[in-house]
């Protein structure tokens, strides 16, 4: 990328730099083309935490899984770190709404698939697994099967499954969508943390505006199908951030009025 | 078919019996009704000669006194003695059957003999006819699993072949709608004289007839398998056969037991035809030549022989399938 020059502070920061320029993206529906991104252009620097932000059923998902390499963009181009996305890659992970955790397998069989896909030995693999529950709190359920877990449970093994390989670049979409209000609020606060350890990019798809303000260093807000970029809004409070912060209520009043819930 | 697939479906829904407990006096009762089986037998006079009559009513008056202590112990036998509770009416029940059957047959004679011979002259096949009894079975079993295995193998392989290619798919799947829901007992006439041997025929059919479900389900499961399951593993860096052998596979396992089960029936149905048509060998072999010499006690006794043989199998696939699917929840007890 050419734009964005800026120098970095000598941190070593393991995130990768994102960019999206110009991408349209239409699903076809028995023959007719339903758009579903247009001219959508965005950058994260390495290490960001950027959240997009729009109506259910926008296209926000369909974004990510081109970024994620699932699939090619109709128009447009989409970089990492300077290269092209051409396909899926272990160092760019989704985590869906879904945990969409194997039922054949132990939750450490669940977090060994990156592992063992990219065919990485046996020992290596046992120690970055273990490292990757403790992470993410999951150490003594390395040997239950994912239904006897809860839902926040599945989903934190969801977590160590993507960051057991180390990705540069975390797709997370709606993560959080179907967890109960308490889990959620927990696990907001574990991404954080998990982020600023892992100093991994991170762009978090939602449609909670107070999800995004609490966790996004940015926040993109998307309009109605097909998507394109309505505002672009930076989040300077510092972590952790706190729900009542006069500054945080008064950006997530304006976020509410471009997407035209005005009350 | 609609009793295969009900049984199909049966298997992935949740059951959970609870075992009953019936109070240790049952199990003395059971014992005391096997007693007097044996006591009726051995007393009352016999309309014909069976010559295992005295062993009949020994064997019975041998259970029914082992139940005895058994019965005045069961309390304190731990998990022998629970499903010994558990069976008791069940043990009672079978002697109230077989004292029902020897009045009506042996001691009355209100049925017509040659037909329906007394549970002695079954006893008297077992004991005396073994070896040749056995030997069928052994045939049975040697040509069933040949058969079974080759037909579940290529049916695997084939129903997984034709869910992830489309190559695979595009030749295969009008073939298999066309031939496969034919009956493979309709192919007996056409394989006795194409096959060399009339074993190698047999093991063709048996394969037939296992091989179309196997197929069928082992696609189906594929084809069903969550897209989103693929997604992940396609992230995570997985290589084509990454994702056939530990995505597709693994999750298309419960249907594929689904196939080996219906095929598993479909089997032993093949099988006892082709025996009774063309092979030398075999319990359906034996149960036509019983008819044959009108030898019916003979055949109630393959009959018994052939139900032991195809419920264990089953049970053994059974068996299989709950060590390799510990994972899903609510499996049928069989």
């Amino acid at each position: 990328m050419v734009a964005a020059t800026r120098e970095r502070p000598a941190v070593q920061a393991v995130g990768a730099r994102l960019s999206v320029e110009a991408v349209s993206h239409a699903f076809d529906i028995r023959g007719t083309p339903l758009p579903v991104l247009d001219r959508v252009s965005l950058a994260v620097e390495p290490g960001g935490f950027v959240a997009l932000l729009g109506p259910s059923g926008c296209g926000k998902s369909t974004l990510l899984r081109l970024v994620a390499g699932l699939e090619p963009p109709d128009q447009g181009l989409i970089t990492v770190d300077g290269d092209l996305v051409e396909g899926p890659d272990p160092s760019r992970l989704l985590v869906f709404q879904d945990p969409t955790l194997y039922p054949w397998r132990t939750v450490r069989g669940n977090v060994a698939l990156g592992l063992e896909a990219q065919g990485v030995g046996r020992a290596t693999r046992a120690a970055r697994i273990d490292q990757a529950l403790g992470l993410v709190g999951l150490a003594g359920f390395a040997d239950a099967y994912p239904h006897q877990l809860s839902g926040g449970m599945a989903q934190r093994a969801a977590l160590a499954r993507a960051l057991v390989n180390e990705p540069r670049l975390l797709l997370l979409d709606e993560p959080l969508g179907k967890l109960d209000a308490l889990t959620r609020l927990a696990m907001q606060a574990e991404l954080l943390r998990l982020w600023e350890e892992k100093r991994f990019t991170a762009v978090l798809v939602t449609h909670d505006v107070e999800e995004a303000l609490i966790l996004a260093e940015r926040v993109i807000v998307l309009g109605d199908r097909p998507a394109a970029i309505r505002a672009e809004l930076p989040v300077d409070a510092p972590y952790p951030r706190h729900r009542d912060d006069p500054d945080l209520v008064r950006l997530r009043r304006t976020i509410l009025e471009i997407l035209g819930q005005t009350t | 078919m609609s009793g295969s697939i009900t049984a199909g479906t049966a298997l992935r829904t949740a059951a959970v019996p609870t075992r009953l407990s019936y109070p240790p006096w049952r199990v003395l009762a059971a014992g005391i009704v096997w007693l007097v089986l044996a006591g009726l037998t051995l007393q009352l006079p016999e309309a014909g000669d069976f010559p295992r009559t005295a062993v009949f009513a020994q064997g019975s008056a041998a259970i029914g006194l082992a139940l005895l202590p058994l019965g005045l112990l069961a309390g304190r036998l731990g998990t022998f003695g629970a499903r010994l509770r558990h069976w008791s009416p069940w043990l009672a029940a079978i002697a109230v059957v077989l004292l029902t059957w020897e009045l009506v047959t042996a001691k009355f004679d209100l049925l017509p003999m040659p037909f329906f011979p007394p549970p002695q002259a079954i006893l008297e096949v077992f004991l005396d006819d073994w070896p040749k009894l056995g030997g069928s079975t052994l045939n049975s079993l040697i040509l069933l699993a040949g058969g079974y295995a080759f037909g579940a193998g290529l049916g695997f392989v084939l129903g997984v072949a034709i869910g992830t290619s489309k190559a695979v798919g595009y030749w295969a799947h009008p073939v298999l709608r066309f031939v496969g829901p034919l009956p493979a007992t309709a192919w007996l006439p056409l394989a006795f004289f194409v096959f060399p041997s009339s074993w190698s025929a047999s093991t063709f059919l048996v394969a037939l007839a296992t091989g179309f479900p196997v197929t069928v389900l082992t696609w189906s499961g594929v084809a069903g398998v969550n897209k989103a399951y693929f997604d992940v593993a396609r992230t995570l860096g997985a290589s084509r056969s990454f994702l056939i052998l530990r995505v597709a596979i693994p999750a298309a396992l419960p249907h594929v037991f689904v196939g080996l089960f219906m095929g598993l029936g479909g089997s032993f149905a093949v099988l006892v035809v082709a025996e009774m048509l063309g092979v030398k060998s075999g319990l359906g072999w034996y149960l036509q030549w019983a008819q044959g010499w009108a030898a019916y006690a003979n055949m109630y006794a393959a009959l018994i022989v052939m139900a032991l043989m195809c419920s264990s199998l089953i049970t053994l696939l059974f068996r299989l399938r709950d060590r390799l699917l510990a994972w899903q929840k609510g499996l049928v007890q069989w």
